[in-house]
């Protein structure tokens, strides 16, 4: 069993134009950076690893994930974890709902809720359970979201842009948390940027796309 | 997993249900119309029903009537509407406009088109006013106000309802068009605020609204209620006269009504041919127009003209509704007084109870056809999210075509194909019918919040293992529930209002508060009547407030879905 997130000959066109072909195998731990100006596709390759890749485009080559081809799956099946530049909370519940929306099923009511507030606590949020997340502050929902994706136990993880929002002083930390949140559950990370910086701090391979 | 196999067959479902009503309902009325009617023992083919159809005295001012009632109606809430926003938008004065909106559109069209009599009428709130200081009566003049020869009454009638809709319309149309830029550019450019919106951002929204704008038409040119009380009776316009020979105990009469209605059917398409050709004239003479750079003298004239003229709509249905309501509770109310001599609860103690059973009636039609129709417009809407199943942009044309085609042309022959094949009438047959009307404008009303609504919120549910249901009925459906109510009001209200299928579908048995609010209009008890159209507004606009209400108090803790 190879554990990672492999590509294998994927491919995408849209209208028979060739967008990408990115052939690489990203190791438990790993970060690959998917770096181009926006246009090239970048967030088309993560949403055919979704599952969720629009009508409109085409794609081949096969998508494996800690030794299962999930090529085919259902999105809610795949086990992928994603993190967009939009913090992207649920409006509709509060930050503990949020969280208990990505906490996998099972446990009693006490045990879940002990974990959500240990989630929580891990990032700095203790007591933030029953408040609306449109009450918080940029830096604050994206460590939200971030424990959101990770309560889900993914097995591999895509970030879409992810620190573009955040302003320079809480962009490295944020950046860092994830980074080391992901290291240390030995995560198989994908990362699209058009920043430099991201790309460089994550000391990983780098793919340019689109010239 | 049995939705899996059934939720890609619900779009078909619902245009079945949608257009099947319609193209039945246009083939009953060829048959009888080619003198084919086995019910009356009669068998085609033959032209006799054209022939009596010719040979009525009063067809030529009908057919009049309805070219000329429809035609004015939808230029002049047309004109209205183009204006006051071209003139108004983002002002004060038109934020005012747009609060009114919801109250003035669920006013159902009978019970505006009441008020509207008991204001302007020689007997009318407006007379008794005026009178006798202004105008010297001491008792009604003997004019002919209401039910007016030229059926301007009635045109003024159908404006006053048809201004919100379009105003609704146009708004939605607006979001798109990236009107305030235009009109900022426009305005730096030296053109009036008015002249700069119409050369630069009418064509677009224009564009934008055309459907409804044949659907106005088509419906001000047969529409019964508002013709049967405000309209002309001797003759009538032509779809009363319809109504009329389709409600006949002779069967036989049924062949001259179904040849009127295929040439109600003519008159409606001649006439959006004839709107369209009309198009393109204006469309000429706007280039021109344009090309000549008039920077637009007479626009601060023009915006205040059509200002008046919206809000004087806008309050001929308020003072129809407030003139209603003192009419419900008046005991004594001699001509010139101004006032009722005494408020009375009588009226309501003796028409309450009548009215009582209509709503029980009219809620349990409107609430099934409106949950059906908003269950079958979800499906179609998710079924297009997760499939890809979405009508191409052709086929958004059809969802027009039952409001397009004049509801006189192939209801009756929906009663007569039942008749032929033995069908009961009543409260299923009803509802069926209501929701012909009613899908297109819960579907309309929702298609573009739920396109709206950020498909990354699904792939991050998606992400963190949701099913497919799971993410529509966890996160989709909360998020939208403010459009979801909305389009369920709309659906209740729509199908509140519906007249001519509650009558004909229902064979006269089955009465809501809008049959029998019409029903009242010829024996002229105005109380009776003021308390019919109160309870029947009431019956519409009551939604309209809950799914405001509703969507605030459950999300009142959730800045993230206010103004959603």
């Amino acid at each position: 069993m190879d554990k990672g997130l492999s590509l294998r000959n994927v491919t995408i066109s849209k209208g028979g134009t060739p967008l990408l072909s990115v052939t690489h195998d990203i190791k438990p731990g790993e970060v690959l950076t998917v770096m181009g100006p926006s246009g090239v596709g970048k967030s088309t390759l993560l949403a055919f690893i979704t599952g969720t890749l629009a009508a409109d485009f085409r794609a081949t080559g096969e998508v494996w994930l800690d030794g299962h081809n999930i090529t085919q799956a259902a999105p809610h099946q795949r086990r992928v974890g994603i993190l967009f530049q939009d913090d992207l909370l649920f409006p509709h519940l509060s930050v503990g709902a949020n969280l208990a929306f990505g906490l996998q099923p099972g446990g009693s009511a006490a045990e879940r809720k002990a974990k959500i507030d240990e989630a929580l606590e891990e990032v700095g949020l203790s007591g933030f359970a029953d408040r609306d997340p449109a009450t918080l502050s940029g830096g604050q929902k994206a460590r939200v979201a971030l424990m959101r994706m990770l309560l889900s136990e993914p097995c591999g993880l895509l970030l879409d842009e992810p620190f573009s929002r955040l302003d320079a002083a809480l962009r490295a930390q944020v950046r860092d948390m994830v980074f080391d949140r992901a290291r240390a559950r030995e995560l198989p990370v994908l990362m699209v940027t058009h920043d430099a910086d991201d790309a460089h701090a994550t000391g990983g391979v780098i793919i340019t796309l689109g010239g | 997993m049995n939705r899996r196999r059934f939720l890609p067959v619900l779009p078909i479902l619902t245009l079945l249900v949608m257009l099947g009503p319609v193209l039945a309902g246009l083939w009953g009325t060829l048959l009888p119309a080619f003198g084919h009617l086995p019910a009356a023992g009669l068998t085609g083919p033959s032209l006799d029903p054209f022939r009596d159809l010719f040979d009525w005295g009063g067809l030529p001012r009908a057919v009049m009537l309805s070219i000329t009632t429809g035609l004015l109606a939808t230029a002049i809430s047309l004109a209205i509407v183009m204006l006051v926003t071209a003139g108004w938008s983002g002002t004060r004065p038109f934020r005012a406009l747009e609060r009114l909106l919801s109250p003035l559109l669920s006013v159902p069209h009978a019970a505006a088109a009441f008020g509207l009599a008991f204001l302007i009428a020689p007997s009318g709130w407006m007379s008794r006013l005026m009178s006798p200081g202004l105008t010297g009566w001491d008792r009604p003049p003997d004019l002919l106000i209401v039910q007016d020869t030229w059926g301007l009454t009635m045109t003024a009638g159908l404006i006053v309802k048809e201004v919100p809709f379009l105003l609704l319309i146009t708004l939605a149309a607006l979001g798109q068009a990236d009107a305030q830029r235009s009109v900022t550019i426009s305005q730096a450019l030296g053109y009036g605020r008015l002249t700069g919106w119409l050369k630069t951002v009418f064509p677009r929204v224009y564009a934008q609204i055309r459907p409804p704008i044949y659907v106005v038409l088509a419906y001000s040119m047969s529409v019964v209620d508002v013709a049967v009380i405000l309209g002309p009776n001797t003759p009538p316009s032509l779809s009363v006269q319809i109504v009329k020979w389709m409600s006949d105990p002779d069967l036989a009469m049924r062949l001259e009504g179904a040849a009127g209605a295929l040439l109600q059917l003519g008159l409606v398409i001649g006439a959006l041919a004839f709107w369209r050709l009309g198009e393109v004239v204006v469309a000429s003479l706007g280039r021109r127009w344009i090309a000549s750079g008039s920077r637009g003298k007479f626009d601060p004239v023009v915006a205040q003209l059509a200002l008046f003229a919206g809000a004087s709509s806008a309050l001929t249905v308020l003072l129809g509704l407030v003139v209603l309501v003192i009419w419900s509770f008046a005991g004594f109310w001699g001509f010139p007084d101004p006032f009722p001599d005494t408020f009375t609860l009588r009226n309501w103690m003796r028409f309450g109870p009548g009215t009582l059973d209509a709503l029980g009636e009219t809620a349990l039609i409107a609430l099934t056809v409106a949950f059906v129709a908003l269950i079958l417009t979800i499906g179609c809407l998710e079924a297009e999210y997760r499939f890809g199943l979405s009508f191409s942009q052709r086929a958004v044309w059809l969802l027009y075509l039952p409001l397009l085609i004049p509801q006189t042309a192939f209801l009756p022959g929906l009663q007569t194909l039942m008749l032929n094949v033995g069908a009961d009438v009543g409260r299923l047959p009803v509802i069926l019918a209501h929701l012909v009307f009613v899908l297109p404008y819960v579907f309309l009303s929702l298609a573009d919040p739920f396109r709206a609504w950020d498909t990354r919120m699904g792939t991050i549910a998606a992400a963190l293992r949701a099913s497919p249901n799971g993410v529509l009925w966890r996160v989709r459906l909360p998020m939208l529930l403010r459009p979801v109510l909305t389009a369920l009001a709309v659906g209740l209200a729509v199908s509140v209002g519906q007249y001519l299928p509650t009558l004909l579908i229902g064979g006269g048995r089955v009465a809501t508060l809008t049959t029998e609010a019409v029903a009242l209009a010829s024996g002229g008890d105005r109380r009776a009547i003021a308390v019919y159209g109160l309870m029947q507004t009431g019956a519409a606009l009551v939604p309209f407030a809950l799914a405001l209400l509703l969507p605030a108090l459950v999300w009142r803790n959730r800045r993230g879905l206010r103004h959603g």
